[in-house]
């Protein structure tokens, strides 16, 4: 029995290997088999996934539901285009180190105000908070551009050694070199998340989610690991703002107001927030979705509505959530 | 030699006195009965000593140290760790995981962010021998939400067992399980008291239970303790029989 139960374990872990390389295969193949347009689609994609991996860390390992993610993901833009507009840095990894830095540093101040509170209070006061940050990005419109915004030209990669060369497209730029940049520091996110959430350290995030009376009577200190929590969630985040905004090439206020978060939570729960990879491929899909519905029809939001109602009702545990288990009942029987 | 001593510990809810003044006393070794119907302040009890609730008044003594005004964090590192009356366990983690969480926090090690828990043999290794000691090692992989009750009351007790308490409070061990479930329930909790030098408190409502496994039994009533003795002088206490028990004598 226990050497049947082996050899499954040993062919489940062995096909999943085989599906994670077949698509990281893929995806390092995308600039040579998609159209610009499609990768740079996909990098948006991967770009909102990293976010949407630390929103989940809060959401499906701690318990705790942010409506307030957009601050995080804001300041990590916001970091960049004010590196660009007052020192005159164009160096991307300046920004990465910088942007995940600012963004802990928001995590930090927002979870001394938040972490003693759980369910719709800690809800609330994220998303109050993170207003907080979008008015001041739009009242001091002499630091930050107000509603205009703060442009931030293509950077240069790898210590300057990768740079936008004179005359060439910056799409062709944006959809390989920057491409591939966008994807290393997304498979080092999906690894760090993995090791993070399979780790003590997640264990005791994952005991908290489902009973915190007894987490703190086998000795986890609930709130200093709620706090922990959304630090890493909010660098995460953070860390997709920054990688965002050259892409992007603008930053505004838009992306620190509460439906950017509403946004973020969508990837989540379209993706399913009770696995890993959940949030990954829903903030792919959703990205897909949003930019295809808006070149469809002017009622594109009504559009994303409608898909969030059915999947809520349909598909409550999210595309994985509920395909996973059907694609390993049919595995069994095969 | 006691263990754990309060005295005059108070905690009244507005008008009704929950714990009133109690002076209570734990020795070192014994499995103690707390015995009373319902509302007679034993939980509460359990509650100021565990770290639950804060006492409005009175002091909590434990092992020489005074812990009135400790956290429940900084309780559980002098030796104090309890179960629930309503079994409290992690639902939608494994059996395994549940009692190497409980290790991996005793230890310190739950701020590790950067290792597998899975590789930690050691921590592993020690769940699974904790698991055999409570008849649970075959369930190691199942949810802790998929067992049974008599299961889900065992692992209960071994997730407080694996944190290596010195004091360790059961409150209702056998409560909700059948009959026959009972006594093996029981038999397991006395072992690892007797052989694993740990001193441990008993609420209970099952007078054979209590009975039949208490070295020594505290009666409470209305906030206050009724009767302390051992099961044969608690059986012969008059007050005990007729407010607790119902009968003038007791079975």
């Amino acid at each position: 029995m226990s050497q049947a139960l082996l050899a499954s374990g040993r062919l489940l872990a062995g096909w999943r290997l085989a599906v994670g390389i077949a698509i990281a295969l893929f995806l390092v193949l995308v600039p040579r088999l998609l159209p610009p347009f499609q990768t740079l689609q996909l990098s948006y994609g991967l770009i909102f996934a990293i976010a949407a991996l630390g929103f989940n860390l809060l959401l499906g390992y701690t318990g705790l539901l942010s409506f307030g993610h957009s601050a995080f993901f804001g300041v990590g833009a916001y970091t960049a285009a004010l590196l660009v507009k007052y020192m005159g840095l164009s160096s991307m990894e300046a920004f990465v180190l910088a942007g995940a830095l600012a963004s802990a540093v928001t995590a930090a101040l927002f979870g001394a105000v938040c972490v003693r509170y759980t369910r719709i209070f800690f809800s609330i006061l994220m998303l109050a908070l993170s207003q907080v940050i979008w008015s001041l990005a739009f009242k001091l419109f002499w630091v930050t551009g107000g509603t205009d915004g703060l442009r931030v030209p293509t950077p240069t990669l790898l210590g300057g050694s990768v740079a936008l060369g004179a005359g060439e497209d910056k799409l062709v730029f944006l959809t390989h070199r920057y491409y591939y940049y966008v994807l290393a520091l997304f498979l080092v996110c999906v690894g760090a998340m993995w090791v993070i959430v399979n780790s003590p350290f997640g264990k005791a995030l994952q005991a908290i989610r489902d009973n915190e009376t007894r987490a703190e009577f086998v000795g986890v200190q609930v709130r200093k690991y709620r706090w922990i929590a959304l630090v890493v969630s909010g660098t995460f985040t953070g860390l997709a703002g920054t990688l965002w905004v050259p892409l992007n090439g603008l930053t505004t206020p838009d992306i620190l107001y509460w439906p950017f978060s509403g946004k973020i939570v969508f990837f989540v729960v379209l993706g399913g927030f009770r696995t890993f990879l959940g949030p990954v491929l829903g903030a792919v899909v959703f990205n897909y979705l949003e930019t295809y519905a808006i070149g469809f029809t002017v009622y594109w939001q009504m559009v994303l509505g409608v898909v969030l109602v059915l999947l809520v009702l349909t598909m409550p545990a999210g595309l994985v959530g509920t395909l996973a288990p059907l694609f390993a009942r049919r595995r069994r029987i095969a | 030699m006691a263990l754990l001593e309060t005295t005059r510990v108070r905690k009244w809810f507005g008008d009704t006195h929950a714990v009133d003044d109690v002076d209570f006393v734990v020795n070192q070794g014994e499995l103690l009965g707390l015995i009373g119907s319902n509302g007679a302040g034993k939980t509460t009890l359990v509650n100021l000593i565990s770290g639950l609730l804060r006492p409005d008044a009175g002091r909590i003594v434990f092992d020489g140290a005074d812990v009135t005004r400790q956290s429940v964090h900084e309780r559980i590192r002098e030796g104090i760790a309890r179960s629930f009356q309503l079994v409290n366990l992690f639902d939608q983690m494994t059996v395994q995981d549940n009692v190497a969480l409980t290790i991996f926090a005793r230890e310190g090690k739950t701020r590790r962010m950067t290792a597998l828990a899975e590789r930690d043999r050691a921590v592993l290794d020690e769940a699974g021998e904790v698991l055999q000691r409570f008849g649970l090692e075959s369930k190691a992989r199942m949810l802790a939400g998929g067992l049974a009750q008599g299961e889900r009351k065992l692992l209960d007790v071994a997730v407080a067992y694996a944190l290596r308490p010195k004091l360790l409070f059961l409150d209702e061990p056998t409560s909700g399980v059948s009959t026959r479930e009972k006594a093996p329930i029981m038999d397991i909790v006395t072992s690892i008291v007797r052989t694993g030098g740990i001193t441990a408190v008993v609420i209970e409502h099952d007078m054979d239970v209590v009975f039949t496994y208490s070295d020594r039994i505290v009666a409470m009533h209305e906030g206050t303790i009724l009767a302390d003795g051992t099961p044969e002088e608690i059986r012969r206490n008059e007050r005990v029989t007729t407010t607790l028990i119902g009968t003038t004598e007791a079975g």
